[in-house]
């Protein structure tokens, strides 16, 4: 099946770059609100393109469905897990980075 | 490609170790366990050892990392400065490392044909486990049926820490309703997701419970798997609402009943003129009676192991929210 083999491989690399760019924004990006969104990025669409591509290459058997499995569980738990993570940084007091410039501003009048 | 694997994995374990050693924050510290516990699970499947893979990353990375953090939240997550030298101990540990690699110079070359492990132990179970256990998983007939003792001793183990953590702790219901201002109050998705994610969480531990025999899985991954859903609802709905599900006491009585429903398959078979977990003699056809004696004691193995990890959590859980009321 060779169509398959290419949109396969168009996946899975669609889904490492969106890996690579999530662990770099991990890396680069200046405060905790980003870098969760960057965080969340590979447990959301790099997950599923690279899932996707894999479901592509099973023989629609017992596999397939326990990919499919995976999908939906990865699809609900991961938004799920970034959503606390950042409420509880609210319900902490974090204050995200144009909240912090205002604070600042007002100090200085 | 397998090698090379195998390479990156190792070294991105010996990093994380490195990493955990030098670190202060204990909080970081417990995060780099699971994910060196995770590592270690990557390394068993690249190995083809997927039940071992399973355990490591549902104890090692799952259940000991909430146990580590409801710890940390009694404690405190900064280290302490040591005021020891640190030099005798490192001289102990060199002695040590020394004496156990020159321990090793004595075993067979790793993964070599001729060991000894191949030449009579694995193929003696390759070979006859179908006929005497006719189990599809030889994993489970070794655990279960040719090692019965050990898992036994193994179930007897996670039943006497169960013991020995609540005798040093203790499991104190709150007696005012008046729970802390928690964060988790409010958190609605959380709520939704909880309510949709807990009884898939149960069901597939039931589904690795019963499919151990055919698959990987068996009652120490389900007894963690069941426990861990369970430990979401405590954590999302709170303590008191989880002892009225699952009171203290059932859980109590839950780690002894599995312990002595291993132990009584074991004296059943005595009494039908057996050794003591000899499967054979369960019923008239021995297949049949393995069949048995597995199911049931893998039952006997997650019924503790549920039973002693939710009452492990329960126990530091239950102490940690009566030092943050103070």
């Amino acid at each position: 099946m060779f169509v398959l083999d290419i949109i396969t491989s168009i996946l899975l690399i669609a889904g490492v770059f969106f890996g690579l760019s999530g662990a770099l924004g991990l890396f680069k990006f200046p405060d905790f609100f980003t870098r969760v969104h960057a965080a969340s990025i590979t447990d959301s669409i790099a997950a599923i393109l690279i899932i996707s591509g894999l479901l592509l290459q099973t023989s629609f058997d017992l596999n397939t469905a326990k990919l499919l499995f995976i999908l939906a569980f990865l699809m609900i738990t991961s938004p799920t897990a970034s959503h606390a993570l950042a409420k509880s940084a609210r319900h902490g007091g974090l204050l995200t980075l144009a909240e912090v410039k205002d604070k600042q501003q007002e100090q200085k009048h | 490609m397998t090698e090379l694997i195998d390479l990156v994995l190792l070294a991105m374990l010996a990093l994380t170790a490195l990493r955990i050693i030098f670190l202060k924050d204990l909080f970081a510290i417990v995060m780099l366990f699971g994910i060196y516990s995770f590592l270690s699970a990557l390394i068993f499947i690249n190995l083809d050892a997927v039940d071992v893979a399973f355990t490591e990353a549902s104890v090692g990375a799952g259940i000991s990392t909430v146990l580590m953090l409801g710890t940390l939240a009694l404690t405190g997550r900064k280290e302490k400065k040591s005021s020891h030298t640190s030099i005798l101990p490192l001289i102990v540990v060199c002695v040590t490392g020394a004496a156990l690699i020159y321990g090793t110079l004595d075993m067979p070359p790793f993964g070599h044909p001729d060991n000894p492990i191949h030449q009579h132990v694995a193929p003696r179970y390759i070979e006859e486990s179908p006929k005497e256990v006719g189990l599809p998983n030889m994993v489970t007939s070794v655990l279960a049926s040719y090692r019965g003792f050990d898992t036994f001793g193994e179930t007897v183990v996670v039943f006497a820490a169960a013991i020995g953590v609540l005798s040093l702790l203790g499991i104190r219901r709150r007696k005012e309703k008046k729970t802390p201002e928690s964060g988790l109050e409010a958190h609605h998705v959380l709520h939704v997701v909880a309510k949709v994610i807990i009884p898939l969480v149960i069901l597939f531990a039931l589904y690795v419970q019963f499919h151990g025999d055919f698959g990987p899985g068996g009652g120490f991954q389900a007894g963690v798997i069941a426990a861990a859903g369970f430990i979401l609802y405590a954590l999302v709905f709170g303590l008191p609402k989880a002892f009225e599900v699952v009171s203290p006491k059932i859980l109590k009585l839950m780690a002894s009943f599995g312990v002595l429903l291993y132990a009584s398959v074991g004296l059943y078979s005595m009494s039908k003129g057996g050794h003591f977990l000899d499967y054979n003699k369960l019923a008239a056809d021995p297949l049949a009676g393995q069949h048995y004696g597995i199911i049931i004691i893998e039952l006997g193995v997650g019924i503790t192991v549920f039973a002693v990890m939710l009452s492990i959590f329960y126990a530091f859980d239950s102490q940690a929210e009566r030092s943050n009321i103070k």
